[in-house]
């Protein structure tokens, strides 16, 4: 009876291709998997050494083997922070006119000339920024903003000491143009995914397009935009070439942020080549995995929150 | 009541205006960047950049052993990461209906799409260079490996997830094994959209300098050897860029023209590609 073999055999075929293909969804847990127990185990030495005065002691000095974390993660998060203030608007702005201004013709070339952005590798905007943006910030932007802003008391402590073109200042500004379409493709395509209905209602009882955006699509859409947000944060936060070509790589915390400093990726990046001691190496493995262990936790709740987006929409169509 | 329409008119034109402000400053920055690539870039190119190794400072040159040794990790990096990233994509849309390791294996994946690539090398560095005692080409294509699989596994998933169930069912209808069914049925169908994804993978790692400082380093001379360091476009332009001498300075230029236009390249390409798949 050849048939039933036949059809044992086609089952036994069937399950070892399922089972092939599950081992390589296991292998993309066991990469994450792998990079968080590599980086625990690499930073050991430094732990045990610093235990968590690591976190905030702002000392980085190689001769004598004293780490601490404190300037890079506080040069991360502020450069990151820069960017955010100026790509979300911007973000916010390219999104609201590929969905609601922009004539059909010109919608596509449009949004794939923002996408190419995304596309440049980031060692191009470093040497960009470095070479063309950051003399122009030096001869104007700076120099305006120390004696106006700079005047002002408190905040224009953020804004003291000379123009140096490359700084905190510089790095945000050109990070902000790396996240502003990783931001702005999420935006729109939350934006799109607004029932018509909905808009048409708004605009049948007299609404203006800003209206109809700021009352109807924003609250429709908050999860979404939230999480396109967080997104474009993870991606500021791990971003190294274009930081490392602007930033100055200082160790040195000071509340002006023009002022040249540093940031975890740019840490790694310039130093770890080039150290020498199982301290020094441990230490700036540590700063990695502090940096993996805050992009995680961004990247995550960007992804849930437009997780729980996707799973309105199924329940209120 | 007349000043309440005219100040909804205005905050209306307002914001519109600025919006379109938002758009102009994408595009001008796109723009410019380009600009300056291509008036410093075009002014070192010359053929010498294909025919000759990189310099010493003080001295002319090319990039022939930093483009050779790019091409040659991008190939290698791609060639171990797309069928992971395929079978993993497979197992997400044809398997993963139930059970916890599709939706878990779906939230890494994503999470992986972004993180920062520089953790990617420490991790090569920390599993293999670190062993092995040296850097090396291979070490180099591993971490370019790891940023295409989350890539792939996406833009795989995704397209099956295209594919109609009628289809499915047909095959099996037939009595067709599901395995001959997904490989020769669905994937074969969505074969234009995967070819998309790797495209864009390799547009990806064509630009990555971060994961490879730590891995293939670099590398004064031609090399083929994948056991040891290699010479890689980005990298040398990192080096050539930051240092004080002109004719590195311009060599980094010509480097950056030469990557970004393959990238560009590579994306225009792949949304083509795209859109003829998703057109048939």
């Amino acid at each position: 009876m050849p048939k039933p073999r036949q059809r044992t055999s086609t089952q036994f075929q069937d399950a070892l291709f399922r089972w092939f293909t599950r081992s390589f969804a296991f292998l993309v847990l066991a990469i994450l998997l792998g990079i968080i127990v590599s980086l625990i185990y690499g930073s050991l030495p430094a732990m045990q050494k610093f235990g968590f005065g690591f976190l905030v002691s702002a000392e980085w000095n190689p001769v004598t083997e004293n780490f601490g974390a404190l300037v890079p993660i506080v040069g991360t998060l502020v450069t990151s922070l820069i960017a955010l203030l100026v790509g979300v608007p911007v973000s916010f702005g390219i999104a609201l006119f590929l969905t609601e201004m922009s004539p059909l013709w010109l919608k596509r070339p449009l949004g794939t000339a923002i996408e190419l952005l995304a596309a440049i590798p980031s060692i191009i905007y470093g040497m960009w920024g470095l070479f063309v943006l950051a003399p122009l910030f030096a001869d104007y932007l700076q120099p305006w903003l120390i004696s106006t802003v700079g005047a002002v008391p408190l905040i224009g402590a953020l804004f003291k000491g000379p123009p140096q073109g490359i700084g905190v200042l510089t790095a945000g500004f050109v990070l902000a143009i790396m996240v502003i379409p990783f931001i702005a493709s999420v935006m729109r395509d939350v934006f799109e995914i607004v029932p018509p209905v909905l808009k048409e209602s708004a605009y049948g009882i007299g609404c203006t397009t800003w209206e109809v955006v700021r009352n109807v699509v924003l609250p429709y859409t908050k999860a979404g935009v939230i999480g396109g947000i967080m997104l474009g944060l993870g991606r500021a936060l791990g971003e190294t070439m274009a930081v490392t070509f602007l930033i100055g790589n200082a160790h040195r915390l000071t509340p002006s942020i023009l002022a040249p400093g540093n940031s975890i990726a740019s840490a790694l990046a310039n130093e770890f080549t080039e150290a020498v001691g199982d301290v020094y190496t441990s230490a700036l493995i540590e700063l990695g995995l502090i940096l993996f262990v805050i992009t995680f936790v961004v990247l995550a709740l960007a992804k849930l929150l437009l997780l729980q987006l996707a799973r309105g929409e199924g329940r209120k169509t | 009541m007349k000043s309440l329409y005219s100040r909804r008119l205005f905050v209306n034109r307002f914001n519109l205006a600025m919006s379109m402000l938002a758009m102009a400053f994408g595009l001008v920055f796109l723009l410019w960047i380009l600009y300056t690539l291509f008036a410093a870039g075009l002014h070192a190119f010359s053929v010498t950049l294909f025919t000759q190794m990189t310099p010493p400072p003080g001295s002319k040159g090319g990039l022939l052993n930093a483009i050779m040794g790019s091409l040659l990790m991008a190939t290698m990096g791609t060639l171990i990461g797309t069928p992971v990233g395929i079978f993993a994509g497979i197992y997400l849309a044809e398997y993963g209906a139930r059970g916890w390791l599709a939706p878990v294996t779906r939230f890494i994946n994503d999470i992986l799409l972004s993180a920062p690539s520089i953790v990617i090398g420490l991790f090569i560095y920390e599993i293999y260079v670190f062993q092995v005692g040296h850097f090396s080409a291979w070490a180099g294509s591993l971490a370019l490996a790891l940023i295409v699989i989350p890539v792939v596994v996406r833009t795989t998933e995704n397209m099956l997830r295209l594919v109609p169930d009628s289809l499915r069912e047909a095959a099996v209808a037939l009595g067709t094994p599901q395995w001959k069914m997904i490989l020769m049925v669905t994937l074969k169908a969505v074969r234009a959209g995967v070819i998309t994804g790797v495209l864009l993978a390799i547009a990806r790692i064509s630009g990555e300098t971060a994961p490879l400082l730590f891995t293939a380093l670099n590398n004064q001379f031609w090399t083929t050897n994948p056991n040891a360091p290699m010479s890689n476009l980005p990298v040398v332009i990192f080096q050539f860029a930051m240092s004080p001498y002109s004719d590195w300075q311009e060599l980094a230029w010509a480097g950056a023209l030469l990557i970004t236009l393959t990238v560009l390249v590579l994306n225009i390409v792949a949304r083509l590609f795209f859109r003829q798949a998703r057109a048939r």
